[in-house]
């Protein structure tokens, strides 16, 4: 299994090498977030969820459930 | 005059584009916000002119990141751009991009161009580009587009004439696809849906086969075809998702050419700013001090004007009771419809002063922080952290804040949402909590800066806001909605708020409240004038029997008139409604009076002191709310022999006014947005029950 986007630490970046196209929005693909994009995380709510991540020239905040469904290669 | 051309135009692009600021700019204050038909998301429309000869109809979209739609917001833009029956599908198509999001807004832009509606492209805020070091070659890619592209600043106020110089030239508007997704996912797929559908283009048909629901504006024949091909679920879902692959391989083979950004990376403003803002401390402590802010604005800034109103329509009031001839007619007028329309237009300086901070709050970029930050929390009760917008409006009222729930994606974290706001504790309900609370508590002070009366308001609004999330919890744990939640929200660049676009916010919001709202309660006022002002054969001889009954007393004239009054009232129609339901609301301290209190502030809570007012008889010299609270304070329960107002019925009154859906406007807007009677019904005997339960249960015990 691979890393996902929580497991990011703040300010480490990943490239997204696959996304479970059933368990996520359609709407999350089309604002940029696909595979082979880099994607960094930025910073962390309080509570450790949602995540603040950077994915193809968007600024987005996304939940941790959703996050544990994009695998990323981390770089 | 010449017969003069009319085209629509629709206005289409992501959220924070600047979308808003250029449609102000091509209508000016020439717009109207009305609704769709059957929905309640705002319509905003504007006439633009462009030459003698053509004017436009600018229709403003909601914003939406693409053409599938997966909130109320992004489903009218769907409607209106695939249905071409729709009375709104436009000519052309403005489609406003943003310099630095290019990339993403050129998706939409290419899904719409597929549709093969004219399509324009805006590059907004292009007076960031030196700044940002952009440079965008456009020529290039007006060609690579098939489409006339047009960089503006809607801020600076540049390159809208050019906008409108193009836009003249609408006929000769390409209409070629951009990025020809039939050929290139899956062309048998593809083939066997032209083919099938030769009457739509293929992406319009592929549209409608990805839509879960069905659509209304296709026949029968069609639906069937259509259905055909919407069996094959995961085919579909992968199609979509090479779809919006292809969509971004094709853009960035398009920007490679076109589009060349010279930054140095580095912590710019947006990170330093982001880093204190949702800080796991201070982000809460800000988001604190500004709320402390606007509760301070819209109680006391807000106070001022809201006297200077009341003050101006009792004046109106009684002029119009000098001036017109007397009457039933100028009866209505003074007692029934001036002071409704009062009631309505009191609440303008705190509901105006709050929608200019939501305005400022979310035009700056700082709302979605807080939607960031609240997330986690809001989600342990069943709702988003999107929640927190209408949580916080419904302390002015009840109403905006229901109808600033809409971009909430998730239905069921919408429907909590909207269910517990009016528990909130609303402006509406400080009249009465003021009198009642000076009535029992004492005003004693502790330690030298906490008032009792004080701390006794301040725990009143925190059990609104502990009986808003409770119940919250109490939905989540029991609503068997099956909703996909999901939550994927945008935190757009910091920017400096636009006087204009606030000022046209705050207008466009009020107007709508004071019109929709504005009505219900003008209607119930009249209704209860009516029920007060007229009544059986006691009602109409109650002079002569007052009369009669005290004529052994040394009366003085005005004693005299308010005992006629008190008499009237009794048994007025209204009165007797009072007396049927006495029994009801006996074990809770109440009598009749408080009774047709309680009925008449069924339509809007603050009716109540003014009823009071009038039941106990004072006679109208203005504000004199001392009077009130000594009549109040003199009343005798004649079962007891003791005071009226006991400590014990003073706080079962406090706790029904806290929890029960006494709001007509509130109901009406909750049956519009949730399209279901289910729902406000749930709320009215839900929050009345408990009202009456606490009311009971509070003067059972300490009476």
């Amino acid at each position: 299994m691979n890393d996902s986007i929580a497991q990011l630490e703040i300010g480490e970046k990943g490239i997204i090498c696959d996304i479970a196209i059933d368990k996520i929005p359609l709407k999350l693909l089309e604002m940029g977030c696909l595979p082979g994009k880099e994607v960094e995380l930025l910073q962390k709510a309080p509570l450790q969820d949602p995540l603040y991540i950077r994915v193809n020239g968007s600024y987005l905040a996304i939940r941790v459930e959703t996050a544990l469904q994009i695998a990323i290669e981390k770089i | 005059m010449v017969s003069k051309q009319h085209i629509k135009i629709a206005l289409v692009g992501n959220p924070n584009t600047g979308k808003t600021s250029l449609f102000n700019q091509l209508t000016g204050l020439n717009q109207k916000v009305g609704n769709y038909p059957g929905i309640t998301v705002d319509k905003k429309q504007g006439i633009c002119h462009l030459s003698k000869e053509l004017d436009a109809t600018i229709i403003d979209l909601p914003g939406t990141y693409s053409i599938n739609p997966t909130s109320v917001d992004e489903n009218i833009v769907y409607e209106t751009l695939v249905n071409n029956q729709n009375p709104d599908f436009p000519d052309v198509v403005v489609v406003v991009a943003e310099v630095e999001n290019l990339k993403r807004n050129l998706f939409l832009f290419t899904q719409i161009k597929d549709l093969e509606i004219p399509t324009v492209l805006v590059i907004n805020m292009a007076d960031q580009m030196l700044r940002k070091g952009i440079k965008i070659d456009i020529s290039v890619l007006e060609s690579e587009l098939n489409s006339k592209v047009v960089l503006l600043s809607a801020r600076k106020k540049t390159g809208i004439g050019s906008l409108k110089n193009v836009l003249k030239e609408y006929q000769n508007l390409n209409t070629k696809t951009v990025a020809d997704v039939s050929e290139r996912i899956h062309g048998h797929f593809f083939e066997r849906i032209s083919k099938s559908l030769p009457q739509f283009s293929t992406y319009k048909s592929w549209l409608l086969i990805t839509q879960e629901r069905d659509c209304n504006f296709i026949s029968i024949q069609e639906q069937e075809k259509i259905n055909i091909f919407k069996s094959k679920r995961d085919k579909i879902k992968k199609f979509q998702h090479k779809e919006a692959i292809y969509r971004y391989q094709v853009i960035n083979e398009i920007l490679k050419k076109t589009y060349f950004v010279n930054r140095e990376e580095g912590t710019d403003l947006r990170g330093k700013l982001d880093h204190i803002l949702t800080h796991k401390i201070f982000g809460y402590v800000i988001f604190a001090m500004i709320l402390i802010v606007i509760f301070q604005s819209i109680f006391a800034w807000a106070n001022i004007p809201m006297e200077w109103i009341d003050g101006a329509f009792a004046q109106l009031a009684s002029f119009a009771k000098a001036q017109l001839p007397s009457g039933k007619f100028t009866d209505l007028i003074a007692e029934g419809v001036i002071p409704g329309i009062g009631g309505i237009v009191i609440f303008v300086p705190q509901i105006a002063v709050l929608f200019m901070f939501v305005a400022i709050l979310e035009e700056t970029g700082y709302m979605s922080r807080v939607v960031f930050l609240m997330d986690k929390i809001m989600r342990r009760y069943g709702m988003s952290g999107k929640s927190i917008i209408p949580l916080v409006s419904g302390t002015a009222c009840a109403i905006p804040a229901i109808m600033s729930s809409r971009n909430i994606e998730s239905w069921r974290e919408r429907l909590i949402t909207i269910l517990v706001v009016p528990f909130t504790t609303c402006s509406a309900r400080i009249p009465v909590y003021a009198i009642i609370i000076a009535l029992i508590i004492p005003d004693k002070h502790y330690f030298g800066i906490f008032n009792l009366q004080g701390l006794t308001l301040l725990a009143l609004y925190f059990l609104g806001f502990v009986a808003a999330i409770s119940s919250a919890y109490l939905l989540h744990k029991v609503l068997k909605i099956k909703n996909r939640s999901f939550f994927v929200i945008e935190l757009p660049n910091y920017k400096i708020p636009s006087i204009r676009n606030i000022s046209i916010t705050v207008i466009e919001r009020t107007k709508a409240f004071v019109f929709g709202a504005g009505k219900i309660i003008l209607a119930i006022s009249i209704v209860l004038w009516f029920l007060a002002s007229y009544g059986g054969k006691e009602f109409k001889n109650a002079t002569k029997i007052v009369q009669d009954k005290n004529s052994s007393r040394d009366f003085s004239d005005t004693d005299l008139q308010q005992e006629i009054a008190t008499y009237r009232l009794e048994h007025s129609y209204i009165g007797m409604l009072g007396k049927t339901i006495e029994p009801a609301i006996e074990p809770l301290g109440y009598d009749w009076k408080i009774g047709i209190a309680l009925i008449s502030s069924f339509a809007a809570r603050e009716v109540f002191v003014g009823t009071l007012a009038t039941i106990y008889s004072v006679a109208d010299k203005g504000e004199n709310t001392l009077t009130i609270k000594e009549r109040m304070r003199n009343e005798v329960n004649p079962i007891t022999g003791g005071k009226r107002f006991t400590f014990a019925s003073g706080l079962s009154l406090l706790l029904f006014y806290a929890f029960a859906m006494q709001c007509m406007g509130t109901l009406a807007i909750v049956k519009r947005e949730t399209n279901s009677w289910k729902w406000p019904i749930l709320q009215l005997f839900g929050m009345t029950g408990l009202a009456y339960i606490a009311g009971m249960i509070a003067y059972q015990f300490f009476k």
